[in-house]
């Protein structure tokens, strides 16, 4: 015998001091903090309504009674912005939330099932994969209509088999080992060594990379919005708020710039926090 | 004037032992403290001989190996005290670029697992020339026609045709060939074998050690081996040393500790061991488990499951004496009654 | 519950190949013959001993009594019922009677779960009682196999293998098994935690009267432990006897191979091996003729050509030689 295999505390132990240790994992979390909390907050810190419409006011660069300058008709862009978090925010979360579940439910089919199913399954997913999201998202969006459901469920749809591929590699390690073998010479049906057997031990490699499908969420919603197959008005996310001001984008950049960097740094922060978890989480990523 | 003396004594001891290790101390950082995987450790191996060091999990006795050749891992692990005297120079204080000098030239090493000391991606006859082109300079053909004549050696049948096969090619037990003629290529003055055959059949296991003993011979090398199996000690040690708990324990040659067991640890270990060619009246487990670093008991380590167990043994830490039946045996309890 | 009349495991003719190399548009690169033709029976309260070096099918055969890997051929009978052919609820059934034991302390048990959890949950999943009963039972078992109570809510991480291989051992004994399946029990453990062990499963035997399917390849650990020994080689039986028998007086020249290549902790008694040596030749291109016969000293023109088939050698000793060795030929002084 030579190396024990460390133990779940040890694991637990090192994965957080490598979380910790990485400056970039702390600028992430706090980034996603803000921008999650001033969603939360958004009637207390909305210095105005988001739908009060004040035409003499319209299409006003950025002063001090505009944080951020005035849309087409008159409403405060700092506003919509921060309104506009909460959609996108509910949207990328919702979206892949559902995408995990019913992914990662089909991945560990495949694995622990194989065979015929898992070959056909597999082929039906790679023929998703190979669209490119966005393509995949338009498709479906157009076909059901542009509502904020009609988007999460798009949304959710092109992250489904990306989160199957996740799932179903550990699934087929853990297959055998011997545990699993054991829970089948002791007589447990499928479902029992899906759920008890498996399943508790792969999905923190599914659950880590939820952050940086959630990032990867955010962009499509917006570029939906931008084409205008997403949450119709005059609810504001950034996306459409991008569209208003790109017609004029020169003349009128305040419109389209902020909202861009909203997008910006929440799918940095995601991808940042997302990063991390998954080199904290997984061995073979980490410098000894 | 003594200052000459002691120095030609120094010389005329560093010629006896080509490989000298004196109280060596190894530290692992477990849970933000250092505890001593290896504790006061000293052992000299002369040349043309085969020292074993025989002990379970957690005895240290690969760690002794590592710590040698300075393989530990960077972080976590460091030799805290002692030294490594090979060749007038202690390799404790060596720099890295002189280290890897000596590794794979002067000093070898072999593993248990030849899957993870070959790489997987490069033919064998290029991963054995390329050891012999960066340490002894030759010109690459030199090299390969070095590396078949290594496989003729290990007895790799064919080789002129598997030199440019890949590790995934070759069983466990050529693969382990391969990794020998590796270590070999250098002609190296010792040899560290760390559970070389462990993860072999018994049969390939019996053939592999036949033939590193007869390369030690034909090499002239002295080898350190590693190992938990008392049969496979039987079978090619000259001299053995047995480690519990980071520590040697006893050390005979290998006739006398078969022959006369001395420390209650060896002694029970013969009798938990099934043999093939009796019927065991019944094994003698030895209770209780091996502790853990972090919680060393005090005194004797080996009190807690000692069947010579006594009140003084837990008071105060045994020192390695110099038995009269030769042994080197670490227990005041057998010595006392040895002395009657 | 264990039945007063139990007619004990039965195989017989097991076959089972691996195609490897193959796929979708791939042609089979060979067939791996891993289980050739192999039948044995172990009565109840008997301990019949598996010997093999890697590839010899021994694992294989573990798994497929169990049906943990299906046969391509042969029959498996346990107390009268044929195990192959039974459906769904009879499979649940006798996987109640039958248990294995794994060789790996550190991949057997689910890590996510506690000890409690892991020998509670058979006893859940098949009904045996209220779940007083079935707490006090898991207690039982943890008892039996010489842990403190206070281990069933700790996980797995906390224990050492020798422990470990303790809580296997329980959770195989928790559904009061006729038969265990020990697969390499021992082989990951020390030399002192072996001894452990291979006591605690001998007190086991002894008390609830099981039998044992004991695969090993180290020959020291079977003759302690087991009553009968099968030898087997690149999947086929070569030799089967009484232990101490085949061990003392091996009549098929790998059987001897084997035990002369078992290292003796006594340097006195080194290991002299017959000047032909080599390798296990690969399961997929298996020699014609017997197996054996390129490594073999006592080869001649009918061993290269004709399989040997398995026949009584003598008194309670069956074998697959042309050649057998006899009392006469035992002390032929091999060259070193």
């Amino acid at each position: 015998m030579t190396t024990l295999a460390p133990t779940a505390a040890t694991r637990r132990a090192r994965a957080w001091d490598t979380f910790s240790r990485n400056r970039l994992s702390w600028i992430g979390l706090a980034l996603i903090a803000l921008i999650v909390l001033a969603a939360i907050a958004a009637p207390l810190i909305a210095p105005h309504d988001p739908l009060e419409q004040d035409i003499v006011a319209r299409l006003d660069p950025p002063s001090a009674e505009h944080w951020l300058g005035t849309d087409t008709y008159g409403r405060d862009v700092l506003s919509r912005m921060i309104y506009a978090a909460r959609i996108s925010l509910f949207v990328g979360f919702v979206a892949t939330l559902i995408a995990m579940t019913i992914g990662a439910t089909i991945g560990i089919l495949c694995g622990y099932v194989g065979g015929w199913f898992d070959q056909f399954m597999m082929g039906l997913l790679d023929v998703m994969l190979a669209f490119p999201t966005l393509l995949l998202g338009l498709m479906i969006a157009a076909m059901l209509g542009a509502s904020l459901h009609n988007l999460i469920i798009a949304i959710a749809i092109t992250e489904i088999a990306p989160f199957a591929r996740i799932a179903r590699a550990p699934t087929i390690t853990l297959k055998q080992l011997d545990f699993v073998e054991a829970a089948r010479a002791l007589g447990f049906g499928p479902v029992r060594i899906m759920g008890v057997h498996i399943l508790p031990n792969m999905i923190s490699d599914v659950v880590v990379m939820g952050s940086l499908w959630m990032a990867s969420a955010i962009r499509t919603e917006a570029a939906l919005s931008f084409i205008g197959l997403g949450v119709p008005p005059p609810a504001a996310t950034w996306g459409s708020m991008i569209r208003e001001g790109f017609d004029n984008i020169l003349d009128t950049w305040w419109l389209s710039v902020f909202p861009s960097l909203a997008i910006l740094a929440t799918v940095l922060a995601l991808n940042l926090l997302g990063d991390a978890l998954r080199d904290a989480a997984d061995p073979k990523l980490r410098a000894e | 004037m003594d200052q000459a003396v002691a120095a030609k004594e120094q010389v005329a001891a560093a010629d006896a032992a080509v490989l000298d290790i004196r109280g060596l101390r190894t530290e692992f950082r477990i849970g933000g403290q250092w505890h001593a995987a290896v504790r006061d450790l000293s052992l000299a191996l002369r040349a043309n001989e085969t020292l074993a060091i025989v002990g379970e999990s957690g005895s240290g006795k690969s760690v002794t190996a590592l710590s040698a050749l300075r393989l530990l891992p960077s972080a976590g692990a460091r030799i805290a005290a002692g030294a490594v005297m090979f060749d007038g120079r202690d390799l404790t204080k060596l720099s890295e670029a002189e280290m890897s000098d000596v590794r794979g030239n002067a000093i070898a090493m072999i593993f248990q697992e030849p899957m993870t000391s070959l790489n997987p991606t490069m033919a064998i006859g290029d991963q054995i020339a390329e050891a012999i082109v960066i340490h002894r300079g030759a010109a690459w053909s030199s090299a390969r026609a070095q590396a078949l004549r290594l496989l003729d050696e290990v007895k790799i049948p064919a080789a002129a045709t598997r030199l440019d096969d890949y590790p995934h090619q070759f069983s466990g037990g050529m693969r382990q060939r391969v990794m020998i003629a590796m270590a070999l290529a250098c002609r190296p003055q010792v040899l560290l074998a760390d559970e070389p055959t462990t993860a072999l059949d018994v049969t390939i296991q019996a053939q592999v050690l036949r033939q590193l003993a007869e390369l030690k011979r034909a090499y002239g090398m002295a080898v350190l081996f590693i190992t938990h199996n008392l049969g496979v000690v039987a079978q090619i040690a000259d001299r053995v040393a047995v480690m519990y708990a980071g520590e040697i324990v006893e050390a005979a040659s290998v006739a006398d500790l078969f022959a006369r067991p001395t420390h209650p640890y060896t002694a029970a270990l013969l009798r938990a061991m099934p043999r093939v060619d009796r019927d065991a009246a019944g094994l003698e487990p030895i209770p209780g488990g091996v502790p853990a670093l972090t919680a060393m008991p005090t005194g004797c380590f080996f009190a807690p499951r000692c069947p010579l167990r006594q009140a003084s043994c837990t008071a105060q830490h045994p020192e390695l004496l110099r038995f009269p039946n030769g042994h080197e045996v670490r227990c005041p309890v057998v010595l006392a009654e040895a002395a009657r | 519950m264990m039945t007063a009349r139990n007619e004990g495991l039965e195989v017989r003719d097991l076959r089972k190949s691996f195609v490897i190399g193959g796929g979708l548009l791939r042609r089979a690169a060979a067939t791996i013959r891993a289980v050739n033709g192999v039948s044995f029976r172990v009565a109840p309260g008997e301990s019949l001993g598996l010997v093999g070096e890697s590839g010899c099918g021994k694992s294989t055969i573990a798994r497929s009594i169990l049906r943990l890997m299906e046969l391509d051929a042969g029959s498996v009978t346990f107390d009268g019922i044929d195990v192959r052919a039974a459906s769904r609820v009879v499979l649940r059934q006798l996987r109640q009677r039958m248990q294995i034991v794994f060789q790996d302390p550190y991949s057997s048990l689910n890590p996510r779960r506690t000890v409690r959890q892991a020998l509670e949950e058979p006893l859940r999943v098949h009904r045996r009682g209220s779940s007083r009963e079935i707490a006090e039972k898991a207690q039982a078992a943890i008892a039996e196999v010489g842990l403190p109570k206070d281990v069933v809510d700790r996980y797995p991480h906390e224990f050492s293998g020798g422990q470990r291989q303790r809580i296997g051992i329980a959770r195989a004994l928790v559904l009061d098994p006729d038969l265990i399946i020990a697969d390499e029990p021992v082989s990951a453990l020390d030399v002192s935690v072996q001894a452990q062990i291979l006591r605690l499963l001998e007190g086991l035997r002894a008390r609830r009267r099981l039998s044992f399917l004991f695969v090993s390849h180290d020959l020291g650990v079977v003759r302690h432990f087991c009553d009968r020994l099968a030898v087997m080689y690149l999947g086929r039986i070569v030799e089967e006897g009484r232990t101490a028998d085949v061990l003392d007086r091996p009549m098929h020249p790998y059987t001897r191979l084997l035990r002369d290549s078992s290292p003796l902790p006594d340097p006195g008694a080194r290991i002299a091996l017959p000047a032909f040596a080599g390798e296990a030749p690969s399961p997929a291109a298996p020699p014609p003729g017997c197996p054996f016969h390129p490594r073999c000293d006592r080869a001649d023109p009918k061993c290269r050509e004709e399989l040997p088939a398995i026949r009584s050698l003598a008194e309670n000793r069956l074998g697959a030689c042309h050649h057998p060795m006899t009392a006469s030929c035992e002390h032929t002084a091999a060259s070193s």
